[in-house]
């Protein structure tokens, strides 16, 4: 009895093993697949990036030779001619701070207020806020463009930050985000304990939600920031002084100039200095970027 | 009782209060410029040379001008083409790769490493992305691309992409391949995982093999989220300007096939068109609002949920 039942055991073991085994044999086989493909993706992304790094540091000769793999010796002469080129890229790159620095306080510090607005708060037209909001959130700024130029031709505003950053205070994506975050991590009593050590709304928002949005308002912050440094369409319609215009408008113009005519190490040179930042600042911080996406991802 | 019914009707009162900044900024620069581009579109209101012409109403003259005369459907068919050619590539890459990701079995390594990897050109400023493709693919035999196909003897004589009409598309659609589908698989990741692992060791149990449980239940139950994804995705392929306009040099050469929409808007904005602008901006409009309107009824059914 006791060895028929040990056989037994014996027996569904070897069948599960033996499962196990055929299951293995294809875990295995699409581990190699997956990593293949992953590796040839990865490639991709990382090739034409290693190019231009590459070709930033080589001279405009050097370059002529056509295709090469490891770096030159010209990286830090291309900088200093590239500082010295009839662009001012370095004042490109402060006014790209500068605008896409405010625009991203404004859109975080405004888009927490109105989520807050909706989320703490019982008043009539709270729904119908909510709704028109999030019916607006995909409408692109390009199809108001046109009245938009219209109108802050009339208010004195062309050639000025003042309608690249101000706007960032209506963001509906943000704001969702937002919102969304706030459901899960900020608890009403919180609020209401505020309320009864006598504090008032405005300061209970500012000294009690906002530390408490901390993350979320970390993570909109980059992604208000990113949208706002690779921005070209509207900076190109507003901006006309050569002084005030950023990054991505003279990358435009370095193609529309008959750049053949240019030192190409500089050319290579300037595309990665508006590029790198942004690499490098996003590897310090991906782990908070890639989170950030799963988390505000909509739930289907 | 009432004292504390005034006071939170008090509080409330709030609501409206920090509701301010959005509404009155989303009114003066979103709104009126909307209504004021509307406005614009039935108006005859254009420059030659130093002559002002107009404005003067039109009626829907500019919307048949547009379609009849102004290649609203070519441009059209132009931002398809190059937003299919990315986006094809781009869901079926997303999908296998966020089920593998999502896939226990499997265990990949360095999954961090590859996630940061692929989402990285999603970052990278669309004009330098596009001027580096530029230079990248150049047309002479020093371009770096051309000079490593001829030295791998792909090649005999350089190749110049951007005389083909079919290479141009491509490349715009390769970036935008190379931009939106580490986003799109971070995506659907979210969305498997949403998925009860109760269903998946269900069928395991029943003896499904991997390739079953992602067309059986994998596929159907990430089908709101898949919507989600095309519509999303459809509505910035509408939008697409910055990767053709600086690729092009705004020419949508060759022979205008990689000029986009928004790329013509664009000339008629440089121009002063302010007319035909109007028309082209209030289609562009309607058809995103249709869009969004799908798009704000899966969300709020997420909401419910």
């Amino acid at each position: 009895m006791k060895d028929n039942l040990q056989e037994k055991r014996n027996g569904d073991m070897d069948e599960a093993y033996a499962i196990q085994k055929k299951q293995g044999v294809g875990v295995k086989a699409r581990r190699v697949i997956a990593y293949i493909v992953l590796i040839f993706l990865s490639f991709l992304c990382l090739f034409g990036f290693y190019i231009l790094f590459i070709n930033a540091t080589r001279s405009n000769g050097d370059l002529m030779m056509g295709f090469q793999a490891y770096p030159g010796t010209h990286l830090a002469k291309n900088f200093v001619n590239m500082l010295h080129s009839t662009q001012p890229i370095v004042r490109g790159m402060l006014n790209s701070l500068l605008v896409a620095g405010v625009s991203a306080f404004f859109c975080t510090y405004f888009s927490t207020m109105t989520a807050y607005a909706i989320h703490a708060y019982r008043f009539k037209l709270r729904n119908a806020a909510f709704t028109f909001i999030l019916a607006i959130m995909m409408i692109p700024t390009q199809v108001t463009a046109l009245g938009f130029i219209q109108l802050i031709t009339k208010m004195g505003l062309m050639d000025n930050y003042i309608p690249l950053i101000v706007p960032a205070i209506a963001a509906p994506a943000t704001f969702f985000y937002m919102k969304q975050y706030m459901d899960s991590t900020l608890p009403m009593s919180l609020v209401e304990a505020a309320r009864i050590d006598g504090a008032g709304e405005f300061k209970i928002f500012n000294s009690i939600v906002l530390p408490m949005m901390k993350p979320a308002i970390a993570v909109q912050a980059i992604f208000s920031f990113v949208a706002n440094w690779n921005n070209y369409f509207t900076p190109a319609l507003v901006l006309k002084t050569e002084e005030y215009k950023t990054l991505p408008i003279m990358i435009a113009e370095l193609r529309s100039a008959d750049f053949l005519k240019f030192d190409m190490g500089v050319v290579y040179m300037t595309i990665a200095f508006s590029i790198f930042p942004v690499i490098i600042v996003y590897l310090i911080l991906s782990k908070n970027i890639v989170g950030g996406l799963a988390m505000g991802a909509v739930k289907g | 009782m009432k004292t504390k019914n005034n006071k939170v009707v008090a509080y409330n009162k709030w609501g409206y209060i920090f509701l301010i900044p959005f509404f009155a900024i989303f009114t003066i620069f979103q709104l009126i410029p909307l209504f004021t581009t509307i406005y614009n579109s039935f108006f005859e209101n254009y420059r030659v040379g130093l002559e002002q012409i107009g404005p003067k109403f039109v009626g829907l003259a500019n919307y048949v001008k547009l379609i009849t005369k102004g290649h609203l459907l070519f441009y059209a068919g132009n931002t398809m083409i190059m937003w299919l050619i990315g986006f094809i590539p781009q869901i079926f890459v997303s999908l296998l790769l966020a089920a593998w990701f999502t896939d226990p079995s499997l265990r990949l390594k360095g999954q961090r490493f590859f996630k940061t990897v692929i989402y990285l050109p999603n970052l990278i400023m669309a004009a330098a992305f596009a001027m580096l493709f530029f230079t990248l693919f150049g047309g002479s035999k020093h371009a770096p691309i051309n000079a490593l196909l001829i030295s791998m003897g792909i090649l005999k004589k350089p190749f110049d992409f951007f005389a083909s009409v079919w290479a141009t598309r491509s490349l715009v659609g390769l970036m935008n391949f190379l931009m939106w589908f580490g986003n799109t698989t971070i995506l659907l990741m979210a969305g498997m995982m949403g998925i009860d692992q109760s269903l998946f060791e269900a069928a395991e149990v029943d003896g499904a093999t991997s390739t079953q449980i992602f067309f059986k239940i994998t596929l159907p139950l990430l089908r709101p989220i898949l919507v989600y994804v095309l519509i999303t995705s459809l509505i910035g392929g509408l939008q697409m300007f910055d990767v053709p306009q600086i690729l092009t040099n705004g020419s949508g050469q060759p022979v205008n096939s990689t000029m986009t929409m928004i790329m013509e808007l664009n000339k008629h904005l440089y121009s002063k068109n302010l007319g035909m602008g109007g028309a082209l901006s209030t289609v562009l409009f309607i058809i995103t609002g249709i869009l969004s309107f799908i798009v704000y009824k899966l969300t709020m059914k997420g909401q419910e949920s």
